[in-house]
């Protein structure tokens, strides 16, 4: 036998205490917003343009703060030194240089001049401005589409409450993400927008799945009061969503704990992402379907 | 007892045969899989730069000074054409994509734009009443020429990579104007840049020793070009009109001459070589220039006839220089200057770090999440569990076929999809759990719980499915890898998930003849 994890006879009166969780909700997203528009974002090469070389030295380099100056000596604007994994490897990052696609590589030339061959240059990326523009652009449309092209199906294959229903979920989840991203300084990069889309996703599949309960049950109780089909179908989906989050969020901490710096940067906005969801899902997406006015179209239909 | 018809158990067996077939030449060294028999497949996973190291470009075709470059020629055209024709004019220039003079005399506006409408149908002019003349190309003809020059550089740039013995690389056209170079295993792409870098247009011209070489005060039908030598550098007045080009060459290899210097030889095709030769029989003791991208490389003096259609330059080269040049001549002129958008190089050692972090992380995350669903489901999550492991044999088997790339954003993919592929049992399992509990028969209850998942099952997928398609379609390299391993996985686990699953039920139902589920 199989342990029984979540109870199956839960009542929790989500639906009673919406406002509650609703004004949480708002005073998350208005932080979220508002770190976005005050603090913005810490784009990264992807987005900024700029270099950015991962290298591993022979010894341990003791004195950061020359390197550094000797590195700044030979570019324009900042340079950052991190050290990445162990003392021997260090990442640079030299902000955009001004000028064109072509100046980033003189700089470049200039830095690799400068370290000498004695260092292994494990990765070295250099990005002009066109390049960073272009992946902002499809970015932002790919965030975009993603939330309309959901909105639309949802709308297809249910009522359009649940369509807009699910889309102020999807977008609320999208800005939880991007204000962790804003409120932490996270370095903002392509994978970010994985981050996102994968939130989205995910997001949209837990809410899917309540919805199908409610649809279901609308049929099923035709007599019963909304808010009370609402939390039963919540309820009845509860043990569901909880597990298949879980599972999913196992595999991702074991990518976050155990995938090296590079993966466990693209794991941790999924899991916060991740995590948002499956909230959103259970307290916001099915809720929010009371001030649609679903029944009562419903009936006059029938 | 469930009854599954036996084509489709036929077919489960099948298609989880095929995956282990599929996947299986990924367990074996290259030498071994040459070894066994023809049938057996070959395809192993194609891993991303970011996994096995090397160098990437993206290029940008210059379409602007390729246009400029055609309006320069344009407006040589109408000069010659007007000169021969004593029509008399001021102002000719050439603009970004326009070419414009003043006549004269505006009553000749007819017959300039006859004389030189002759010469290219295509142009288009626009007049003024007092006499200016304006050429421009139609968009039709831009749009030809742009997709033309695309793909020959394409070409061209292969042909030069191939050149340099570079392993597998890969060349993409992206978007209207982007060009993608891939070099595995390069470690560093200074040198295939600089052969990129080069339009390589070659030209042979004569030297024009009547004039000066001044290069603020070229005169009219010559170029002041300059020759570097050792960092001097001198100039010469090269005549605008050339006796050949490149495109005329069949060969160029680097070789030695007599005193053993760095020279390039080269063979011109049999009407080059007839022009050579018929210019260089009546200009003997003349100079003329060997000209790379507007840089004289040198201009030697005609001592004899070259009539063999074939010759060799001598510039003071190192051997270094004497191949690539032989190489450039070799491959042929870019259309269109190439500039470089973005370079990314990832070394051999960050790219095995980054295997070797992503397969334990992966197989970590596979075993959490084994254990959590064998503790919440015992019998049926072992079940789940089985279907787990055909979903990565499947998705590694498509991957290998399929030879889609394997980055490392795709591994995190991996991992992501195997929680959320678990995510069909956890549906169907609630659900016979609960129509169980309504007090249904085991048999029906399991029936029941399928069924009634299929629906939600369908809908949540398809969802992500949308999700992935747009990462896809907006994504670049990295992030393609990894809508694909969760696409293809997503698929996968529709198959594993449920018609396998349901299967092992069938037949651990037909061996045991239980009446109790151990749920």
């Amino acid at each position: 036998m199989g342990l029984q994890i979540i109870p199956y006879n839960t009542k929790f009166d989500i639906v009673g205490k919406k406002n509650i969780i609703f004004s949480i909700l708002i005073a998350v997203a208005v932080l979220c917003l508002g770190s976005i528009f005050i603090q913005g974002f810490n784009y990264g090469i992807d987005f900024k343009g700029g270099l950015l070389l991962e290298i591993r030295t022979h010894e341990s380099i003791t004195d950061i703060a020359k390197l550094r100056a000797d590195l700044s000596s030979v570019v324009m604007g900042e340079v950052t030194l991190q050290e990445f994994g162990s003392p021997n490897d260090i990442l640079i990052r030299v902000e955009r240089q001004p000028g064109g696609d072509e100046e980033q590589l003189t700089a470049l030339a200039k830095i690799k001049d400068k370290l000498g061959t004695s260092v292994d240059y494990r990765r070295v990326e250099t990005v002009g401005p066109k390049v960073s523009a272009d992946l902002i652009r499809n970015g932002i449309y790919a965030v975009l589409w993603a939330l309309v092209a959901m909105l639309a199906y949802i709308w297809f294959r249910f009522e359009w409450q649940f369509g807009v229903c699910s889309f102020i979920t999807l977008a609320h989840d999208s800005l939880i993400v991007l204000g962790l991203f804003a409120l932490f300084q996270l370095e903002f990069n392509e994978t970010t927008i994985i981050a996102v889309l994968i939130t989205v996703t995910y997001s949209i599949n837990d809410t899917v799945v309540i919805y199908d309960r409610i649809r279901e049950n609308l049929r099923k109780f035709k007599k019963l009061p909304l808010g009370e089909l609402i939390n039963l179908s919540i309820n009845e989906t509860l043990s569901r969503t909880i597990l298949t989050s879980t599972t999913t969020l196992l595999s991702l901490l074991g990518l976050y704990f155990f995938g090296g710096p590079v993966i466990a940067a693209f794991s941790l906005p999924i899991i916060v992402g991740i995590t948002a969801g499956t909230i959103s899902s259970i307290t916001v997406s099915a809720p929010l379907l009371l001030h649609t006015g679903l029944r009562a179209e419903k009936r006059s239909e029938d | 007892m469930i009854h599954i018809p036996l084509w489709k158990t036929i077919l489960v067996i099948g298609v989880c045969l095929l995956g282990i077939i599929f996947v299986s030449p990924n367990f074996f060294t290259k030498k071994q899989l040459e070894s066994f028999p023809g049938w057996f497949p070959k395809n192993t996973l194609v891993l991303g730069l970011d996994l096995q190291g090397g160098a990437h470009l993206l290029l940008e075709v210059d379409f602007e000074a390729a246009l400029q470059e055609q309006m320069n020629t344009l407006s040589d055209a109408i000069r010659t054409t007007l000169r021969k024709e004593r029509i008399g004019y001021t102002g000719l220039s050439a603009k970004k994509d326009f070419v414009t003079l003043i006549l004269r005399d505006p009553a000749d506006v007819k017959k300039a734009t006859d004389l030189i409408t002759q010469t290219d149908q295509t142009l288009q002019i626009a007049s003024t009443p007092d006499g200016q003349l304006t050429f421009t190309l139609n968009e039709a003809t831009i749009r030809e020429r742009r997709k033309s020059a695309l793909a020959q550089s394409i070409e061209i740039i292969r042909r030069r990579v191939d050149e340099t013995g570079t392993a597998e690389p890969f060349i993409q056209q992206q978007g209207d104007d982007r060009i993608l170079v891939q070099l595995p295993g390069l470690q560093d792409p200074t040198r295939i840049k600089s052969l990129l870098g080069q339009t390589a247009k070659l030209q042979f011209r004569f030297v024009d020793t009547s004039v000066a070489a001044d290069p603020t005060k070229p005169t009219p039908g010559n170029d002041v070009l300059a020759e570097e030598h050792n960092g001097q550098i001198n100039y010469y007045a090269v005549k605008k009109q050339v006796i050949v080009s490149g495109e005329s060459l069949v060969d160029a290899q680097p070789s030695f001459d007599e005193y053993n210097r760095p020279i390039v030889s080269f063979k011109f095709d049999s009407l080059g070589g007839k022009k050579f030769g018929d210019a260089t029989k009546n200009n003997v003791g003349k100079l003329f220039a060997i000209i790379l991208d507007d840089k004289v490389i040198s201009a030697p003096r005609i001592n004899s006839p070259i009539l063999g259609g074939t010759g060799q330059i001598s510039g003071s080269f190192t051997v270094q220089e004497a191949q690539d040049l032989a190489l450039l001549m070799r491959a042929g002129a870019l259309p269109a200057p190439l500039k470089v958008l973005e370079e990314r190089t990832v070394g051999p050692g960050l790219g095995a770090d980054s295997i070797l972090a992503g397969e334990r992380a992966t197989i970590i995350a596979i075993l959490l999440v084994m254990a959590f669903m064998f503790i919440a489901y015992s019998f049926f999550g072992a079940i789940a569990n089985i279907a787990v492991i055909f979903n990565l044999i499947l998705l590694f088997a498509a991957l290998s076929v399929a030879q889609a790339t394997l980055t490392l954003p795709g591994i995190a993919g991996i991992a992501l999809t195997i929680g959320m592929a678990v995510d069909a049992n956890v549906l169907i399992n609630e659900r016979i759990k609960e129509e169980l509990r309504l007090g249904r028969k085991m048999l029906s209850a399991i029936d029941a719980g399928y069924n009634r998942a299929m629906t939600t099952i369908i809908d949540s997928n398809l969802t992500t499915l949308i999700g992935v398609g747009l990462l896809y379609h907006f994504g670049t390299g990295p992030t393609r890898g990894f809508a694909v391993t969760t696409a293809i996985g997503i698929i996968v686990s529709m198959f594993t998930a449920i018609t396998l699953t349901k299967q092992i039920i069938a037949w651990w139902l037909r061996l045991t003849r239980s009446t109790h589920l151990p749920l």
